[in-house]
């Protein structure tokens, strides 16, 4: 298979995702669709990796799942911190700073 | 011609299991489905000839990062079912969402359309996982460094920041706060609040 088609797969994951970001209320369904782009550019950084004939990509693809899973852990904390004094896990509620 | 197939296939649950974990009401369900998202990503990675990055793909996605979202889930279930309040914002949302993601599909489409990337031919041997290693710890040693106080940091920010409310509970000792942490006291939480 072309570079081309796992790109455009990797794209059209992202645009999921990317409308998962903005229809979720809920804190944890935005998580998810987080996962969800971090997981198309990985894709993006293999196929490339692959077809560019590098092995960087592939190293790349380490470092960013390892900043995702810190994403994760601090996401959640938040989220758990959210529930604590919301009751809630909505992200309207998060608005203790809004002016 | 069995490449292909094989491939639309695991594009095809790859995209659906991705639709279903943004589109389903339950947000089990939506953990469980990026899940199968991350599970076939690993597919893609074999197929990207990355044998190493597929079976950390497994270990760490499906493993850690799934079960610590399940478990996010668990510990924080109650209100979204028992007061009927939907997990999407349907009217509001989708109109705001739709036009946004267009143009960001219209993007992707024209910038893959108008760059020649048929070129590009895939390696014919794929790399030994002994490289990947000795580029981590020659090449990239410095972002590997950093990637560990960056880890050691979100593991003592995240215990921080789950942590801060017990304290100062425990320091106040006020029976309102007592009886807001009690489940089911939607009032007294309103007031806390």
């Amino acid at each position: 298979m072309g570079l081309e088609s796992y790109v455009l797969i990797a794209g059209f994951l992202f645009c999921v995702g990317l409308y998962g970001i903005l229809t979720r209320r809920n804190a944890i369904g935005v998580l998810v669709s987080v996962e969800l782009l971090v997981n198309a550019a990985n894709i993006n950084l293999a196929a490339f990796a692959h077809f560019g004939r590098g092995l960087d990509g592939q190293v790349f693809v380490l470092f960013t799942t390892a900043l995702t899973v810190a994403e994760v852990v601090v996401g959640l904390a938040l989220v758990i911190l959210l529930f604590r004094r919301r009751k809630d896990i909505l992200l309207d509620l998060a608005n203790g700073l809004k002016g | 011609m069995m490449e292909r197939l094989f491939f639309g296939a695991v594009a095809t649950v790859l995209i659906f299991s991705a639709l279903m974990a943004v589109g389903t009401r339950n947000l089990v369900r939506a953990v469980l489905w990026l899940g199968l998202t991350l599970a076939t990503t690993s597919m893609f990675y074999i197929m990207l000839h990355a044998p190493f990055l597929a079976t950390l793909q497994l270990i760490l996605y499906t493993g850690g990062v799934l079960s610590l979202m399940l478990f996010g889930v668990m510990l924080t279930r109650r209100s979204t079912e028992q007061h009927g309040v939907e997990v999407h914002n349907e009217s509001n949302g989708q109109r705001r969402a739709l036009p946004i993601v267009a143009v960001a599909v219209g993007l992707i489409v024209t910038a893959v359309g108008r760059t020649d990337l048929s070129t590009a031919t895939p390696a014919a041997v794929s790399p030994e996982t002994r490289e990947i290693g000795q580029r981590i710890l020659g090449t990239h040693l410095l972002a590997f460094e950093v990637l560990s106080v960056l880890l050691l940091a979100a593991m003592v920010g995240a215990i921080v920041i789950a942590r801060r409310k017990d304290a100062s509970l425990e320091g106040k000792d006020d029976p309102r706060d007592r009886a807001a942490a009690l489940p089911g006291s939607r009032l007294s939480s309103e007031r806390e609040t």
